[in-house]
Protein backbone atom coordinates (compact mmCIF):
# COMPACT_ATOMS: atom_id res chain seq x y z
CA UNK A 1 0.00 0.00 0.00
CA UNK A 2 1.33 3.41 -0.95
CA UNK A 3 1.80 6.06 1.65
CA UNK A 4 -1.06 8.06 0.22
CA UNK A 5 -3.51 5.17 0.29
CA UNK A 6 -2.39 4.41 3.82
CA UNK A 7 -2.99 7.97 4.87
CA UNK A 8 -6.44 7.97 3.22
CA UNK A 9 -7.34 4.76 5.00
CA UNK A 10 -6.01 6.21 8.24
CA UNK A 11 -8.07 9.38 7.72
CA UNK A 12 -11.25 7.52 6.94
CA UNK A 13 -10.84 5.33 9.99
CA UNK A 14 -10.32 8.44 12.07
CA UNK A 15 -13.30 10.06 10.43
CA UNK A 16 -15.40 7.00 11.16
CA UNK A 17 -14.35 6.93 14.80
CA UNK A 18 -14.87 10.66 15.17
CA UNK A 19 -18.32 10.53 13.56
CA UNK A 20 -19.36 7.67 15.78
CA UNK A 21 -18.10 9.48 18.85
CA UNK A 22 -19.95 12.65 17.84
CA UNK A 23 -23.19 10.76 17.45
CA UNK A 24 -22.62 9.10 20.81
CA UNK A 25 -21.98 12.48 22.36
CA UNK A 26 -25.14 13.92 20.87
CA UNK A 27 -27.07 10.96 22.22
CA UNK A 28 -25.46 11.38 25.62
CA UNK A 29 -26.49 15.05 25.69
CA UNK A 30 -30.05 14.05 24.87
CA UNK A 31 -29.79 11.44 27.61
CA UNK A 32 -28.82 14.07 30.16
CA UNK A 33 -31.73 16.24 29.01
CA UNK A 34 -34.07 13.27 29.30
CA UNK A 35 -32.64 12.62 32.74
CA UNK A 36 -33.75 16.10 33.74
CA UNK A 37 -37.22 15.30 32.53
CA UNK A 38 -37.25 11.96 34.29
CA UNK A 39 -36.13 13.52 37.54
CA UNK A 40 -39.11 15.85 37.29
CA UNK A 41 -41.58 13.08 36.52
CA UNK A 42 -40.43 9.94 38.26
CA UNK A 43 -38.76 11.18 41.42
CA UNK A 44 -40.07 10.40 44.88
CA UNK A 45 -42.93 12.42 46.27
CA UNK A 46 -40.61 13.97 48.85
CA UNK A 47 -41.59 17.50 49.69
CA UNK A 48 -38.81 19.93 50.52
CA UNK A 49 -38.91 22.44 53.33
CA UNK A 50 -36.93 25.67 53.13
CA UNK A 51 -34.85 27.35 55.87
CA UNK A 52 -36.38 30.10 58.06
CA UNK A 53 -37.28 33.33 56.27
CA UNK A 54 -37.46 31.78 52.83
CA UNK A 55 -41.12 32.57 52.26
CA UNK A 56 -42.91 31.03 49.32
CA UNK A 57 -40.89 29.30 46.60
CA UNK A 58 -42.30 31.58 43.93
CA UNK A 59 -40.33 34.44 45.50
CA UNK A 60 -37.48 32.43 46.93
CA UNK A 61 -36.39 31.12 43.52
CA UNK A 62 -36.14 34.70 42.29
CA UNK A 63 -33.84 35.82 45.07
CA UNK A 64 -31.72 32.84 46.16
CA UNK A 65 -28.17 32.94 44.77
CA UNK A 66 -27.72 29.17 45.27
CA UNK A 67 -24.44 29.90 47.08
CA UNK A 68 -24.92 27.53 50.01
CA UNK A 69 -23.79 29.89 52.77
CA UNK A 70 -26.90 29.18 54.84
CA UNK A 71 -26.15 25.46 54.54
CA UNK A 72 -22.64 26.03 55.87
CA UNK A 73 -23.95 28.27 58.64
CA UNK A 74 -26.41 25.69 60.02
CA UNK A 75 -24.81 24.40 63.25
CA UNK A 76 -26.95 21.27 63.24
CA UNK A 77 -26.28 20.22 59.64
CA UNK A 78 -30.01 20.22 59.01
CA UNK A 79 -29.73 22.12 55.71
CA UNK A 80 -28.66 20.55 52.42
CA UNK A 81 -27.86 21.93 48.97
CA UNK A 82 -30.23 20.52 46.34
CA UNK A 83 -28.36 18.43 43.79
CA UNK A 84 -28.61 18.43 40.01
CA UNK A 85 -31.35 15.82 39.75
CA UNK A 86 -33.16 16.95 42.84
CA UNK A 87 -36.88 17.68 42.61
CA UNK A 88 -36.32 21.20 43.79
CA UNK A 89 -34.22 23.84 42.01
CA UNK A 90 -30.58 22.77 42.01
CA UNK A 91 -28.34 24.66 44.42
CA UNK A 92 -31.15 25.84 46.67
CA UNK A 93 -31.19 24.99 50.39
CA UNK A 94 -33.72 22.60 51.91
CA UNK A 95 -34.10 20.26 54.82
CA UNK A 96 -35.92 17.00 55.38
CA UNK A 97 -37.39 17.06 58.89
CA UNK A 98 -37.59 13.28 59.09
CA UNK A 99 -33.78 13.21 58.85
CA UNK A 100 -32.82 16.37 60.75
CA UNK A 101 -35.39 18.89 61.95
CA UNK A 102 -34.71 22.60 62.36
CA UNK A 103 -33.51 23.32 65.90
CA UNK A 104 -34.85 26.88 65.68
CA UNK A 105 -31.62 28.63 66.77
CA UNK A 106 -32.54 31.91 68.41
CA UNK A 107 -29.75 33.80 66.63
CA UNK A 108 -30.81 32.49 63.18
CA UNK A 109 -27.31 31.83 61.76
CA UNK A 110 -28.70 30.73 58.37
CA UNK A 111 -30.63 33.97 57.88
CA UNK A 112 -27.60 36.01 58.94
CA UNK A 113 -25.40 34.14 56.45
CA UNK A 114 -27.71 34.83 53.50
CA UNK A 115 -26.17 37.58 51.35
CA UNK A 116 -29.11 38.17 49.03
CA UNK A 117 -32.02 38.67 51.38
CA UNK A 118 -33.63 35.48 50.05
CA UNK A 119 -33.85 34.48 53.72
CA UNK A 120 -35.64 37.57 54.98
CA UNK A 121 -33.22 39.58 57.19
CA UNK A 122 -36.21 41.16 58.91
CA UNK A 123 -36.93 37.83 60.54
CA UNK A 124 -35.30 38.14 63.95
CA UNK A 125 -37.66 36.05 66.07
CA UNK A 126 -37.39 32.42 65.08
CA UNK A 127 -40.90 31.68 66.37
CA UNK A 128 -42.12 33.96 63.56
CA UNK A 129 -40.43 31.72 60.97
CA UNK A 130 -42.80 29.98 58.59
CA UNK A 131 -40.70 27.24 56.98
CA UNK A 132 -43.74 25.14 56.28
CA UNK A 133 -46.78 23.87 58.09
CA UNK A 134 -47.14 20.61 59.99
CA UNK A 135 -50.14 18.63 58.86
CA UNK A 136 -51.49 15.51 60.57
CA UNK A 137 -51.81 13.95 57.21
CA UNK A 138 -52.73 10.35 58.07
CA UNK A 139 -55.46 9.97 60.66
CA UNK A 140 -55.67 6.24 59.98
CA UNK A 141 -52.25 5.47 61.42
CA UNK A 142 -51.79 8.23 64.00
CA UNK A 143 -51.69 6.40 67.32
CA UNK A 144 -53.64 9.10 69.12
CA UNK A 145 -56.41 8.80 66.54
CA UNK A 146 -56.40 5.07 67.21
CA UNK A 147 -57.07 5.85 70.85
CA UNK A 148 -53.57 5.44 72.27
CA UNK A 149 -51.85 8.05 74.38
CA UNK A 150 -48.77 8.57 72.19
CA UNK A 151 -48.60 12.37 71.80
CA UNK A 152 -44.86 12.33 71.04
CA UNK A 153 -45.30 14.99 68.35
CA UNK A 154 -47.14 17.18 70.83
CA UNK A 155 -44.44 16.87 73.46
CA UNK A 156 -41.60 17.45 71.00
CA UNK A 157 -43.15 20.65 69.63
CA UNK A 158 -41.03 23.69 70.61
CA UNK A 159 -44.28 25.68 70.58
CA UNK A 160 -46.18 23.13 72.65
CA UNK A 161 -49.81 24.09 73.41
CA UNK A 162 -49.58 26.90 70.89
CA UNK A 163 -48.64 25.34 67.56
CA UNK A 164 -49.72 21.85 68.54
CA UNK A 165 -52.49 20.99 70.98
CA UNK A 166 -54.23 17.78 71.99
CA UNK A 167 -57.96 18.15 71.60
CA UNK A 168 -60.09 15.81 73.70
CA UNK A 169 -62.85 14.01 71.88
CA UNK A 170 -65.14 11.13 72.72
CA UNK A 171 -63.88 7.76 71.52
CA UNK A 172 -66.88 6.47 69.65
CA UNK A 173 -65.30 3.10 69.02
CA UNK A 174 -64.88 2.10 72.64
CA UNK A 175 -67.72 4.29 73.80
CA UNK A 176 -66.05 5.06 77.10
CA UNK A 177 -62.61 6.57 76.39
CA UNK A 178 -61.20 9.87 75.22
CA UNK A 179 -59.20 10.52 72.06
CA UNK A 180 -56.47 13.14 72.39
CA UNK A 181 -56.23 14.40 68.85
CA UNK A 182 -53.14 16.40 67.80
CA UNK A 183 -54.21 19.65 66.16
CA UNK A 184 -51.82 22.05 64.42
CA UNK A 185 -52.45 25.79 64.69
CA UNK A 186 -51.05 27.54 61.66
CA UNK A 187 -50.70 30.92 63.37
CA UNK A 188 -48.00 29.45 65.65
CA UNK A 189 -46.47 26.54 63.68
CA UNK A 190 -43.00 27.42 62.35
CA UNK A 191 -42.64 24.25 60.30
CA UNK A 192 -39.49 23.22 62.17
CA UNK A 193 -40.46 19.57 61.72
CA UNK A 194 -39.74 18.33 65.25
CA UNK A 195 -43.12 16.58 65.15
CA UNK A 196 -42.40 14.83 61.85
CA UNK A 197 -38.93 13.92 63.08
CA UNK A 198 -40.17 12.43 66.33
CA UNK A 199 -43.29 10.61 65.08
CA UNK A 200 -42.92 7.02 66.29
CA UNK A 201 -44.47 5.41 63.21
CA UNK A 202 -42.44 3.78 60.44
CA UNK A 203 -43.67 6.54 58.15
CA UNK A 204 -44.72 9.66 60.02
CA UNK A 205 -48.41 10.47 60.21
CA UNK A 206 -47.59 14.16 60.72
CA UNK A 207 -45.55 15.90 58.04
CA UNK A 208 -44.34 19.39 57.27
CA UNK A 209 -45.64 20.66 53.95
CA UNK A 210 -44.99 23.92 52.14
CA UNK A 211 -47.53 26.37 53.50
CA UNK A 212 -49.13 27.12 50.17
CA UNK A 213 -49.76 23.41 49.76
CA UNK A 214 -51.01 22.84 53.30
CA UNK A 215 -53.26 25.79 53.96
CA UNK A 216 -56.87 26.31 52.96
CA UNK A 217 -58.44 29.72 52.67
CA UNK A 218 -61.88 30.82 53.80
CA UNK A 219 -64.17 32.76 51.51
CA UNK A 220 -63.26 36.41 52.10
CA UNK A 221 -66.82 37.34 52.99
CA UNK A 222 -67.07 34.63 55.64
CA UNK A 223 -67.52 35.81 59.23
CA UNK A 224 -67.33 33.50 62.21
CA UNK A 225 -70.33 34.38 64.31
CA UNK A 226 -68.73 33.63 67.66
CA UNK A 227 -65.71 35.79 66.87
CA UNK A 228 -67.85 38.71 65.69
CA UNK A 229 -69.90 38.37 68.84
CA UNK A 230 -66.79 38.39 71.02
CA UNK A 231 -65.50 41.47 69.18
CA UNK A 232 -68.74 43.40 69.68
CA UNK A 233 -69.37 42.05 73.12
CA UNK A 234 -72.90 41.01 72.20
CA UNK A 235 -74.78 39.35 69.42
CA UNK A 236 -74.81 41.27 66.13
CA UNK A 237 -78.46 40.58 65.51
CA UNK A 238 -81.08 41.92 67.93
CA UNK A 239 -82.58 39.42 70.26
CA UNK A 240 -85.17 37.56 68.28
CA UNK A 241 -88.40 36.08 69.38
CA UNK A 242 -87.61 33.22 71.67
CA UNK A 243 -89.80 30.43 70.47
CA UNK A 244 -90.55 27.69 72.96
CA UNK A 245 -88.29 24.72 72.51
CA UNK A 246 -90.16 21.74 71.27
CA UNK A 247 -88.33 18.49 71.44
CA UNK A 248 -89.19 15.69 69.05
CA UNK A 249 -91.23 13.07 70.68
CA UNK A 250 -89.38 9.92 71.31
CA UNK A 251 -91.30 6.84 70.43
CA UNK A 252 -89.72 3.90 72.08
CA UNK A 253 -90.01 0.71 70.12
CA UNK A 254 -91.96 -1.91 71.85
CA UNK A 255 -89.91 -4.96 72.22
CA UNK A 256 -91.51 -8.18 71.27
CA UNK A 257 -91.90 -10.44 74.15
CA UNK A 258 -89.50 -13.27 74.09
CA UNK A 259 -90.61 -16.47 75.58
CA UNK A 260 -87.99 -18.62 77.15
CA UNK B 1 4.80 27.19 30.44
CA UNK B 2 5.11 29.85 33.10
CA UNK B 3 1.65 31.40 32.83
CA UNK B 4 -0.03 28.05 32.38
CA UNK B 5 1.45 26.77 35.62
CA UNK B 6 0.53 29.95 37.46
CA UNK B 7 -3.03 29.64 36.16
CA UNK B 8 -3.34 26.06 37.33
CA UNK B 9 -2.04 27.11 40.75
CA UNK B 10 -4.61 29.92 40.82
CA UNK B 11 -7.48 27.62 39.83
CA UNK B 12 -6.37 25.02 42.36
CA UNK B 13 -6.04 27.61 45.10
CA UNK B 14 -9.57 28.93 44.54
CA UNK B 15 -11.10 25.48 44.85
CA UNK B 16 -8.66 24.57 47.63
CA UNK B 17 -9.67 27.63 49.61
CA UNK B 18 -13.34 26.62 49.37
CA UNK B 19 -12.57 22.99 50.24
CA UNK B 20 -10.42 23.92 53.22
CA UNK B 21 -13.59 24.47 55.25
CA UNK B 22 -15.45 21.21 54.65
CA UNK B 23 -12.30 19.04 54.48
CA UNK B 24 -10.03 20.57 57.11
CA UNK B 25 -12.40 22.69 59.15
CA UNK B 26 -10.54 25.90 58.31
CA UNK B 27 -13.24 28.34 57.21
CA UNK B 28 -11.32 31.07 55.41
CA UNK B 29 -14.18 31.30 52.95
CA UNK B 30 -17.75 30.04 53.12
CA UNK B 31 -20.20 29.45 50.31
CA UNK B 32 -19.39 28.77 46.69
CA UNK B 33 -18.40 30.65 43.54
CA UNK B 34 -22.01 31.84 43.25
CA UNK B 35 -21.67 33.77 46.47
CA UNK B 36 -19.26 33.65 49.37
CA UNK B 37 -17.89 35.41 52.42
CA UNK B 38 -14.12 35.73 52.61
CA UNK B 39 -12.60 35.87 56.10
CA UNK B 40 -16.06 36.65 57.49
CA UNK B 41 -15.91 40.24 56.21
CA UNK B 42 -15.58 40.40 52.43
CA UNK B 43 -18.69 39.39 50.48
CA UNK B 44 -18.24 38.08 46.93
CA UNK B 45 -21.14 37.49 44.54
CA UNK B 46 -21.23 36.02 41.05
CA UNK B 47 -22.45 39.05 39.05
CA UNK B 48 -24.35 36.91 36.54
CA UNK B 49 -26.32 35.15 39.27
CA UNK B 50 -26.89 38.52 40.91
CA UNK B 51 -28.06 39.94 37.58
CA UNK B 52 -30.60 37.14 37.32
CA UNK B 53 -32.06 37.93 40.73
CA UNK B 54 -32.41 41.57 39.63
CA UNK B 55 -34.19 40.57 36.42
CA UNK B 56 -36.35 38.17 38.42
CA UNK B 57 -37.62 41.24 40.26
CA UNK B 58 -35.88 40.70 43.58
CA UNK B 59 -34.96 43.81 45.51
CA UNK B 60 -31.24 43.20 46.21
CA UNK B 61 -29.82 43.07 49.71
CA UNK B 62 -26.77 45.19 50.49
CA UNK B 63 -24.42 42.24 51.00
CA UNK B 64 -25.08 40.66 47.61
CA UNK B 65 -24.91 44.05 45.91
CA UNK B 66 -21.60 44.87 47.59
CA UNK B 67 -20.26 41.40 46.77
CA UNK B 68 -21.18 41.83 43.16
CA UNK B 69 -19.59 45.29 42.93
CA UNK B 70 -16.39 43.99 44.54
CA UNK B 71 -16.16 41.14 42.02
CA UNK B 72 -16.93 43.46 39.10
CA UNK B 73 -14.33 46.01 40.25
CA UNK B 74 -11.71 43.30 40.65
CA UNK B 75 -12.20 41.96 37.12
CA UNK B 76 -12.45 45.47 35.70
CA UNK B 77 -8.88 45.96 36.87
CA UNK B 78 -7.27 42.60 36.08
CA UNK B 79 -9.22 41.91 32.87
CA UNK B 80 -12.79 40.63 32.60
CA UNK B 81 -12.29 37.10 31.42
CA UNK B 82 -9.42 36.56 33.84
CA UNK B 83 -12.23 34.83 35.69
CA UNK B 84 -12.52 32.33 32.83
CA UNK B 85 -8.86 31.41 32.61
CA UNK B 86 -7.63 31.91 36.17
CA UNK B 87 -10.59 31.04 38.40
CA UNK B 88 -13.37 29.10 36.64
CA UNK B 89 -12.97 25.34 37.29
CA UNK B 90 -14.62 24.59 33.93
CA UNK B 91 -11.47 25.98 32.30
CA UNK B 92 -9.54 22.88 33.36
CA UNK B 93 -12.10 20.72 31.54
CA UNK B 94 -12.12 23.00 28.48
CA UNK B 95 -8.33 23.05 28.29
CA UNK B 96 -7.95 19.30 28.63
CA UNK B 97 -10.70 18.59 26.07
CA UNK B 98 -9.11 21.06 23.64
CA UNK B 99 -5.73 19.43 24.20
CA UNK B 100 -7.07 15.92 23.57
CA UNK B 101 -8.98 17.21 20.53
CA UNK B 102 -5.71 18.40 19.03
CA UNK B 103 -3.94 15.16 19.92
CA UNK B 104 -6.41 12.84 18.23
CA UNK B 105 -7.27 15.26 15.46
CA UNK B 106 -10.97 15.82 15.94
CA UNK B 107 -12.35 18.67 13.87
CA UNK B 108 -15.16 20.86 15.11
CA UNK B 109 -18.79 20.19 14.32
CA UNK B 110 -20.47 23.14 15.95
CA UNK B 111 -19.12 26.60 15.33
CA UNK B 112 -20.51 29.47 17.29
CA UNK B 113 -20.21 33.07 16.24
CA UNK B 114 -18.48 35.54 18.56
CA UNK B 115 -21.80 37.09 19.42
CA UNK B 116 -23.63 33.92 20.49
CA UNK B 117 -22.45 34.22 24.09
CA UNK B 118 -23.97 37.70 24.34
CA UNK B 119 -27.26 36.44 22.95
CA UNK B 120 -27.25 33.68 25.52
CA UNK B 121 -26.58 36.23 28.27
CA UNK B 122 -29.56 38.23 27.04
CA UNK B 123 -31.65 35.06 27.04
CA UNK B 124 -30.59 34.29 30.62
CA UNK B 125 -31.81 37.73 31.74
CA UNK B 126 -35.02 37.38 29.72
CA UNK B 127 -35.72 33.96 31.26
CA UNK B 128 -35.26 35.34 34.77
CA UNK B 129 -37.62 38.20 33.99
CA UNK B 130 -40.24 36.02 32.31
CA UNK B 131 -40.35 33.30 34.96
CA UNK B 132 -39.65 35.44 38.06
CA UNK B 133 -36.89 32.99 38.93
CA UNK B 134 -33.17 32.50 38.33
CA UNK B 135 -34.03 29.90 35.68
CA UNK B 136 -30.55 29.65 34.19
CA UNK B 137 -29.19 28.43 37.52
CA UNK B 138 -31.17 25.22 37.02
CA UNK B 139 -28.76 24.23 34.25
CA UNK B 140 -25.82 26.65 34.47
CA UNK B 141 -22.91 24.18 34.27
CA UNK B 142 -20.40 26.72 35.61
CA UNK B 143 -22.12 27.14 38.96
CA UNK B 144 -23.38 23.55 39.14
CA UNK B 145 -19.86 22.22 38.56
CA UNK B 146 -18.11 24.47 41.07
CA UNK B 147 -20.84 24.10 43.68
CA UNK B 148 -20.83 20.36 43.13
CA UNK B 149 -17.10 20.14 43.84
CA UNK B 150 -17.33 22.34 46.92
CA UNK B 151 -20.38 20.60 48.39
CA UNK B 152 -19.50 17.09 47.19
CA UNK B 153 -22.54 16.66 44.95
CA UNK B 154 -22.67 14.05 42.20
CA UNK B 155 -23.97 16.65 39.73
CA UNK B 156 -20.37 17.89 39.37
CA UNK B 157 -19.37 14.56 37.81
CA UNK B 158 -22.34 14.54 35.41
CA UNK B 159 -21.77 18.14 34.35
CA UNK B 160 -17.99 17.67 34.20
CA UNK B 161 -18.21 14.69 31.84
CA UNK B 162 -20.94 16.32 29.76
CA UNK B 163 -18.86 19.45 29.26
CA UNK B 164 -15.73 17.42 28.51
CA UNK B 165 -17.38 15.39 25.78
CA UNK B 166 -19.26 18.40 24.44
CA UNK B 167 -15.95 20.22 24.06
CA UNK B 168 -14.10 17.17 22.80
CA UNK B 169 -16.55 16.04 20.15
CA UNK B 170 -19.05 18.74 19.31
CA UNK B 171 -17.14 22.00 19.24
CA UNK B 172 -13.68 23.26 20.08
CA UNK B 173 -14.03 24.92 23.48
CA UNK B 174 -17.70 24.62 22.68
CA UNK B 175 -19.04 25.57 26.08
CA UNK B 176 -16.73 28.56 26.56
CA UNK B 177 -17.87 29.88 23.15
CA UNK B 178 -21.41 30.35 24.38
CA UNK B 179 -21.08 30.67 28.17
CA UNK B 180 -23.11 33.67 29.38
CA UNK B 181 -20.88 34.07 32.44
CA UNK B 182 -17.92 34.50 30.09
CA UNK B 183 -20.03 36.93 28.05
CA UNK B 184 -20.58 39.13 31.09
CA UNK B 185 -16.89 39.13 31.98
CA UNK B 186 -15.88 39.83 28.39
CA UNK B 187 -18.00 42.99 28.53
CA UNK B 188 -15.86 44.05 31.50
CA UNK B 189 -12.78 43.08 29.49
CA UNK B 190 -13.53 45.80 26.95
CA UNK B 191 -12.78 48.33 29.69
CA UNK B 192 -10.02 46.71 31.70
CA UNK B 193 -6.46 48.04 31.46
CA UNK B 194 -4.44 44.80 31.76
CA UNK B 195 -3.95 43.39 28.27
CA UNK B 196 -1.71 41.12 26.25
CA UNK B 197 0.31 43.07 23.69
CA UNK B 198 1.95 41.73 20.54
CA UNK B 199 4.73 44.18 21.20
CA UNK B 200 7.36 42.49 19.06
CA UNK B 201 5.07 41.51 16.23
CA UNK B 202 7.68 42.18 13.56
CA UNK B 203 9.46 39.09 14.85
CA UNK B 204 6.40 36.91 14.06
CA UNK B 205 7.20 34.25 11.46
CA UNK B 206 3.62 32.96 11.07
CA UNK B 207 4.26 29.67 12.84
CA UNK B 208 0.65 29.78 14.14
CA UNK B 209 1.65 28.37 17.53
CA UNK B 210 -0.38 31.11 19.25
CA UNK B 211 -3.45 30.51 17.05
CA UNK B 212 -3.39 26.84 17.97
CA UNK B 213 -3.42 27.37 21.73
CA UNK B 214 -5.52 30.53 21.91
CA UNK B 215 -9.05 29.86 23.21
CA UNK B 216 -10.29 32.89 21.25
CA UNK B 217 -7.99 33.02 18.20
CA UNK B 218 -10.10 35.68 16.47
CA UNK B 219 -8.71 38.26 18.90
CA UNK B 220 -5.13 37.71 17.69
CA UNK B 221 -5.47 38.62 14.06
CA UNK B 222 -5.78 42.41 14.20
CA UNK B 223 -3.05 43.20 16.73
CA UNK B 224 -0.69 40.64 15.24
CA UNK B 225 -1.17 41.04 11.51
CA UNK B 226 -2.97 44.22 10.52
CA UNK B 227 -0.66 47.02 9.40
CA UNK B 228 -1.26 50.22 11.31
CA UNK B 229 -3.50 48.53 13.91
CA UNK B 230 -2.59 48.70 17.56
CA UNK B 231 -0.55 45.78 18.87
CA UNK B 232 -2.69 45.70 22.01
CA UNK B 233 -5.19 42.82 22.16
CA UNK B 234 -8.05 45.01 23.29
CA UNK B 235 -10.88 42.58 22.66
CA UNK B 236 -12.81 41.71 25.80
CA UNK B 237 -12.99 38.15 24.56
CA UNK B 238 -9.29 37.65 25.32
CA UNK B 239 -9.09 35.77 28.62
CA UNK B 240 -5.61 37.02 29.60
CA UNK B 241 -4.59 33.39 29.96
CA UNK B 242 -1.10 34.13 28.68
CA UNK B 243 -0.83 30.94 26.63
CA UNK B 244 0.35 32.90 23.58
CA UNK B 245 3.16 34.35 25.68
CA UNK B 246 4.08 30.83 26.80
CA UNK B 247 4.15 29.19 23.37
CA UNK B 248 5.50 31.90 21.06
CA UNK B 249 9.02 30.82 20.08
CA UNK B 250 9.96 34.43 19.27
CA UNK B 251 8.61 36.11 22.39
CA UNK B 252 6.25 38.34 20.44
CA UNK B 253 3.73 38.74 23.26
CA UNK B 254 3.87 40.24 26.73
CA UNK B 255 1.47 41.54 29.35
CA UNK B 256 1.05 45.30 29.37
CA UNK B 257 -1.65 47.93 29.63
CA UNK B 258 -4.19 48.91 27.03
CA UNK B 259 -2.93 52.47 26.75
CA UNK B 260 0.39 51.55 25.19
CA UNK B 261 0.66 52.89 21.63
Amino acid sequence: MSDKAKSIKETSRRQFLADGAKAACGAALLGVAAGFGASQVGASSQVFVRPPGAGLDSDFLASCLRCGQCVRACPHDALNVAGLFSRTATGTPYFQPRQVACEMCEDLPCVKACPSGALDPELTDVTKARMGLAVLIDQETCLNYLGLRCGVCYRSCPQIDKALTLDAQHNQRSGKHTLFLPKVHSEHCTGCGKCEHSCVLEVPAIKVLPRDLAKGELGHHYRLGWEEKAKKGESLIPEAFDMPDRMPEVILPTLPEVKP
Amino acid sequence: MKWLILRRISQGMVLGLFLLGPLAGVWLISGSLSGSMLLKVLPLTDPVVFLQTLFAGHHPAATALAGSLIVISFYLVVGGRVFCSWVCPVNIIADSAAWLRGKIGIRGVLFFSDSSRYWLLAMVCALAFAFHSAVWEMINPVTIFSRGIIFGLSGAIVVGFTLFFFDLLLGKRGWCQICPTGAFYSLLGYLSPLKVIASDRERCDQCLACYKVCPEPQVLHGPLKEKGASAVIRSGQCTNCGRCIDVCPHSVFEFGNRFTK
